[in-house]
């Protein structure tokens, strides 16, 4: 076990407690708007495990999916933000 | 200590340190009473994480040419969270998740019937 593997196993426990928090708050969000921000914070988490495993294979074949991970999830977000919202207008 | 070690090293110290920010994300979304507090929580730290995971990745790959698409990578999420946060600060504004008690200041609520009162 080199410092290499020691650090990602690191990482990946603390991305996965990082992981069990936030489906802890998608689990029991009260409102709906709560899900959509704990569903964001999962989404970056994943982006962050795609990064730790680009890192630890050397390669860099995963940052597209990285950019689109991210763009997917705004859009997501920003959608139900606005479908929240409309009914009150 | 040739430069490849060392380059390991900033580049694991980068993936743990940004590995701690999603947790810090996590335990702040677990922890703050209500949404609007959440927010601080669900995005800040997920922009600095993903820069010091990308700086982790580049550093790592060793070639230069990736840099500029990591970096567009970070200016998107740089550039989209705030814009959804905003978006579901401001839907949970105008429903029922705002918490009185919790505010020390809230300057959007003559904003708010200001334009309640032209729309109307």
């Amino acid at each position: 076990m080199t410092v290499f593997d020691v650090a990602v196993w690191v990482c990946g426990v603390i991305l996965a407690l990082a992981a069990a928090g936030t489906l802890y708050r998608l689990a029991k969000g009260p409102s709906l708007l709560d899900r959509v921000i704990a569903t964001d914070v999962l989404l970056a988490i994943v982006g962050a495990a795609l990064a730790v495993e680009m890192v630890y294979h050397h390669h860099t074949d995963n940052i597209v999916l990285l950019v689109i991970v991210s763009l997917v999830g705004f859009l997501g977000s920003v959608t139900v933000a606005r479908n929240v919202g409309l009914d009150r207008s | 200590m040739n430069w490849q070690t060392v380059v390991d090293v900033v580049a694991l110290v980068c993936l743990v340190v940004g590995s701690f920010m999603s947790l810090a994300a996590a335990v702040g979304l677990v922890r703050f009473p209500d949404l609007l507090s959440r927010m601080h929580a669900g995005t800040k730290p997920q922009v600095f994480g993903l820069l010091l995971l990308l700086t982790a990745v580049a550093l790592e790959s060793g070639e230069p040419r990736m840099v500029p698409l990591l970096v567009l990578a970070w200016i998107f999420q740089l550039l989209t969270v705030p814009v959804s946060a905003h978006m579901v600060g401001r839907a949970a504004y105008r429903s029922k998740h705002l918490h009185e008690e919790n505010l020390v200041a809230d300057e959007l609520r003559d904003v708010v019937a200001r334009a309640g009162d032209e729309s109307g």
